[in-house]
């Protein structure tokens, strides 16, 4: 097919319906920007439920912060922006040419995120001893809560970090995969979209958990 | 009447039960009479154009004319002015609408999968049918036991939504007498179009009249008070008592004492006790076509003393 | 891998076999994938319809044909994907993701799309999500109507989750086919094109692909709450946990008011093209239609409030919703009077795309109308949710946007296909579709100003004579689309070949073969006037 790819070689590669390689990174570019757009605002329209709630039942969203260990919250949002770094220093080692440098650094970022899952599956085993469980398989009476609707609130705790888990989780994807094809030499300082969008898609991740983690954790 | 109403809004519109109304058709009619021109000039203008500038030979020469601001300002600037003025006249009759009048006289209107429930000041509770006094302001207190329905009286002009977990309300003046229907809607599921009230406009002697009928009714007999409840609790929605027609749920004419057979093949007898079971535990015992998790459970809603009135009832349909 | 001698000379011949099509990365070739699958969808969905009015033809009190279907569930469960195969299956990929597909790079002189594999992905993701959508009919049906409206949603013993499930995957797709637009709107154009020299169906749909960027996404996470609400009962939407059933409404039009107008933009895309070609004269105001597009798709996003008149949000909300609602008329009447000027002194011709194009300005104005109607708040508090509502937005959704559709296929059938369809026979479907459909849904406006409530599987007697003309009507649609599909099939078939440029319009497209090679242009084109000059 015309779209295929040459592999191996050091020149930019420039897909058929492109004009040349600068037309080609400026769609890209875009592209993914747009993309970024519709993940904010899926994350944003979780975040608008969220602050309704906040404000019809802040005693229930005081209890059930109370709940949450912000130590390791704290921690997890140090390794997300560590990794925010990393993430971002792997795409000048390509653009150098420096492919060794570049892969230790995204092997890095994708540890940062394990280390991000590993943290976070610890809280929600902990979470689980305890009962504190979403909507309707809270037993009120069983964890002895103030708020008979404290479910909900662990509804938007569930939801929000679980959907943003599974964003780290494709994030490590990703990531993964432009380390591979950054071993096999696919990118280089002509080419690098697909890690400068991958990239690009991380630090939206991390973003979204520097909002997450005052909101969940620290407002009482 | 006004000039606006050359339109005759009202004459397909239901009767106009209240003062309300009647602002409303008046609207209506406008908005009917500047659409119908709105429409003339649009596809009047269209077909005329179609028809005077059609294709004569096959190298027609066409004006070229791209565009001109003066016209296109025109035809935005009036539309503009007329949808303002329609949402500054709307504005006006919507803020009578929702403006609940002091002193008025208040009912609370219960919605549920698929009946009314309507309760007086007086504890008086009917089912479907809401009675009120002529030219006197009433205030409908609306609320919901399960999904969302909504309250529609097509001649009042008024509708509001009754949503579970809060209070919603309407108001109204009739000044008309007579029975007006009562629409849901908002649709509810399986006889959303079943649930149908009515609303009876009476005068204030009648009314009161009403009223303590209404209240006497604790002394009617067994089987009255089944019927009433069988009534209040929507059972009707589902289960016809007066022929042995099928509604969502099997009949329950002429069914007492009788054999019937059930999903899993076994004959049960309709008896005291299988009626019971099923008002209380509906889904153990289904009958033979009919789907299982249709009907709610009554436990916990019924006292003794009612179900025994409910059983009493269905024994007596023959 | 160059364009070699070894393939055929256009994108239909290119390569063969059925796998060559199913990992294709071609616009045109997309664009008609998508054009196979949604046409079936429409089948299905206008099945649905006919039963639907067939139950209404009498009140299930008459003996005889009163009542068809088995009981109100299967009405409902009817009801529901007839509104949900129409909307999310049909009407909203029906112009972006087949004629926009298939055009868009055409128009402005691209090769492609700026993302071909994101495109066939977004194939993909349409039909996982369409099998989810049709799956779920043969697991428990589900009953919710397509607004899948809470509490009822969450209570009903359906299967809700997974239609939901399908809708959101559905909404991916749409969201990559309007990120590729963009993309290739700002990127792709051919030298001298600029953004005032392309094709105004090209403003539609970049206007389009804007709102499916910013309306979905809310979309997608208000399924994914409602689906948390049915698995974990967390109690956003539920009232007996604490939460507001009405906030799933708020969310939901926030969505779903701006996608009304994906549904629409294009339509009036497609309208313009037509009724230029075929009056054979430059648009009038060229300016003020590109940007009302832009103009709607940005108030759209603000009036989602007057879905809820009567839903018990404050007085001051229903006010404001109506107020900017009002602003939504506007650019819409410069565009209605707009294409009316097109037509003065021009040299017009009847082929059947032109009749679609003013049969879709003869329903459109009713529907558009009909629609301020509906924004005045007390006149609405008396519409909603009833009958006058289902004709509205029938004039609006099937009466604008379907027969644009249908006006598109015909106007670019020569140039997709490489032949000519038979004239009489597309002619005689319209004028079926046009009266039929006329028949079937102005009574409805009738019905909903007597009282008439939407959802209704039964009604009293009072109603019966006009649900009758109604049903009468909707056979003649039925009659008008096989028609359609047999003078469609006929032209695939035996048509004669078309030439490069059958109706003598001025767009790019019609200046490449029919049907176009691989690569869309032999040479790039140079432009250097606008879109109409036809002199």
């Amino acid at each position: 097919m015309s779209t295929d790819s040459t592999h191996g070689t050091h020149s930019a590669h420039v897909a058929h319906h492109f004009k040349d390689a600068s037309q080609q990174y400026e769609s890209g570019k875009e592209g993914i920007w747009l993309f970024m757009v519709t993940e904010i605002l899926m994350f944003g329209a979780i975040f608008v439920a969220y602050a309704i709630y906040h404000h019809a039942y802040p005693d229930m969203f005081a209890e059930g912060a109370k709940s949450l260990d912000w130590k390791m919250g704290f921690v997890n949002t140090l390794v997300l922006i560590f990794s925010s770094f990393t993430m971002a220093i792997s795409i000048s080692y390509i653009q150098k040419n420096e492919q060794k440098k570049a892969v230790i650094a995204l092997g890095t970022t994708v540890l940062c995120g394990a280390i991000f899952m590993v943290i976070k599956y610890f809280e929600y085993a902990h979470k689980f001893h305890l009962g504190l469980l979403p909507g309707k398989f809270l037993d009120v009476a069983g964890v002895g809560a103030e708020h008979a609707n404290l479910g909900l609130y662990f509804g938007f705790y569930y939801c929000m970090t679980g959907l943003h888990g599974l964003h780290v989780l494709i994030g490590m994807g990703l990531i993964t995969w432009c380390m591979i094809r950054t071993m096999r030499g696919d990118f280089h300082g002509q080419y690098w979209i697909p890690v400068e969008g991958v990239g690009l898609f991380w630090h939206i991740v991390d973003l979204i958990w520097i909002f997450l983690f005052p909101l969940l954790y620290l407002v009482g | 009447m006004m000039w606006f109403n050359i339109a005759k809004a009202q004459s397909f519109m239901p009767t106009q039960g209240t003062e309300i109304a009647k602002q409303v058709d008046n609207l209506y009619g406008f908005l009917l009479v500047t659409s119908l021109i709105g429409c003339l000039l649009v596809i009047g203008g269209m077909i005329y154009f179609a028809w005077k500038y059609k294709r004569k030979t096959p190298n027609d020469k066409t004006a070229y004319i791209s565009h001109s601001t003066f016209l296109e300002f025109l035809w935005s600037f009036i539309p503009l002015v007329i949808f303002l003025g329609v949402f500054a006249w709307g504005w006006f009759i919507y803020h009578d609408m929702r403006t609940m009048p002091k002193n008025a006289l208040e009912i609370s209107i219960l919605g549920k999968q698929w009946a009314w429930e309507v309760q007086y000041k007086n504890g008086f509770k009917a089912v479907n049918e809401v009675v009120v006094p002529i030219n006197e302001d009433v205030k409908l207190l609306l609320s919901s036991q399960d999904v969302i329905h909504s309250f529609f009286i097509p001649s009042f002009r008024i509708k509001q939504d009754a949503v579970p977990g809060r209070y919603t309300a309407l108001w109204f003046n009739a000044n008309k007498l007579g029975e007006f229907h009562v629409f849901c809607t908002e649709y509810c599921g399986t006889a959303h179009s079943g649930m149908i009230g009515k609303l009876r406009v009476v005068t204030r002697e009648e009314f009161d009249r009403y009223m303590e009928e209404g209240q006497e009714e604790g002394q009617l007999p067994l089987a009255k008070r089944g019927e009433k409840l069988f009534a209040l609790k929507a059972c009707a929605s589902c289960h016809s008592v007066a022929d042995a027609s099928v509604k969502v749920g099997p009949t329950l004419f002429k069914k007492f004492g009788a054999d019937e057979v059930l999903t899993d093949g076994a004959t049960v007898k309709i008896d005291e006790n299988y009626l019971r079971e099923s008002i209380l535990e509906p889904n153990k015992h289904i009958v033979k076509g009919f789907p299982t998790g249709v009907m709610p459970t009554f436990q916990g809603q019924l006292n003794e003393n009612e179900l025994s009135a409910l059983v009493e009832y269905i024994k007596e349909l023959k | 891998m160059a364009n070699t001698a070894a393939h055929g000379d256009n994108y239909i011949n290119f390569e063969k076999g059925l796998w060559s099509w199913f990992t294709t990365v071609d616009h045109k070739r997309i664009g008609i994938m998508y054009f196979i699958t949604v046409m079936t969808f429409f089948a299905i969905g206008g099945v649905m319809a006919l039963l639907l009015r067939l139950e209404l033809f009498a009140p299930n009190v008459t003996q005889g044909v009163g009542q068809v279907l088995k009981n109100g569930d299967t009405y409902n469960q009817i009801l529901t994907y007839h509104g949900a195969i129409m909307v999310f299956m049909v009407i909203v990929p029906g112009i972006p993701a087949i004629l926009g597909n298939f055009f868009l790079p055409l128009h402005i002189g691209a090769k492609d799309v700026a993302f071909p594999k994101i495109n066939l992905a977004s194939w993909y993701c349409f039909m996982l999500g369409a099998a989810l959508a049709i799956g779920t009919f043969f697991t428990t049906k589900i009953d919710t109507g397509w607004t899948f409206y809470t509490p009822y949603s969450i209570r009903t013993g359906t299967a809700t989750a997974m239609m939901v499930a399908a809708a959101f995957i559905m909404g991916m797709s749409s969201v990559l086919t309007g990120l590729n637009f963009i993309v290739t709107v700002h990127r792709l154009r051919a030298p001298g094109m600029t953004m005032h020299r392309m094709p105004l169906f090209v403003w539609s749909l970049y206007a389009t692909a804007i709102l499916q960027i910013l309306a979905t996404p809310v979309l997608a996470i208000t399924l994914l709450l409602l689906a948390a609400e049915r698995f974990l009962g967390i109690g956003i939407f539920d009232p007996k946990l604490g939460g507001d059933p009405v906030l799933f409404q708020h969310f939901f039009w926030f969505y779903s008011h701006p996608a009304v107008y994906i549904m629409i933009l294009p339509a009036m895309g497609v309208v313009s093209e037509i009724l230029t070609t075929f009056s054979r004269k430059v648009i009038f105001g060229y300016t003020a239609i590109a940007y009302s597009s832009l103009g709607i798709a940005a108030v759209s996003f603000f009036v989602w409030g007057h879905h809820m008149f009567v839903s018990g949000q404050s007085e001051s909300a229903g006010i404001l919703f109506s107020f900017l609602t009002m602003l939504v008329g506007v650019p819409t009447a410069i565009k209605m009077f707009n294409w009316v000027a097109t037509l003065y002194k021009g040299s017009i011709q009847f082929q059947s795309p032109m009749l679609y194009a003013l049969g879709f300005m003869f329903l459109f104005a009713i529907g558009g109308v009909t629609g301020i109607m509906l924004a005045v708040l007390p006149i609405d508090v008396h519409f909603h949710d009833t009958y006058f509502v289902v004709a509205h937005f029938h004039y609006v959704m099937v009466g604008g946007t379907l027969m644009s559709i249908m006006g598109g296929y015909y106007y670019w059938f020569p140039k997709m296909f490489g032949k000519m369809y038979s004239e009489a026979g597309a002619r005689m479907s319209f004028v079926f579709i046009f009266i039929g459909f006329n028949v079937t849904f102005f009574p409805q406006f009738i019905l909903g100003a007597m009282g008439m409530p939407r959802r209704y599987f039964d009604y009293i007697p009072a109603y019966e004579t006009l649900n009758k003309v109604s049903t009468v009507g909707s056979w003649l649609i039925g009659i008008g689309f096989l028609i359609g599909l047999y003078t469609i099939v006929q032209g695939l078939l035996k048509g004669e070949k078309a030439p490069m440029n059958p109706w003598g319009s001025k767009t790019l497209e019609w200046y490449t073969p029919s049907p176009p090679p691989h690569d869309n242009f032999a040479v790039e084109p140079v432009v250097t006037a606008g879109p109409y000059e036809y002199r």
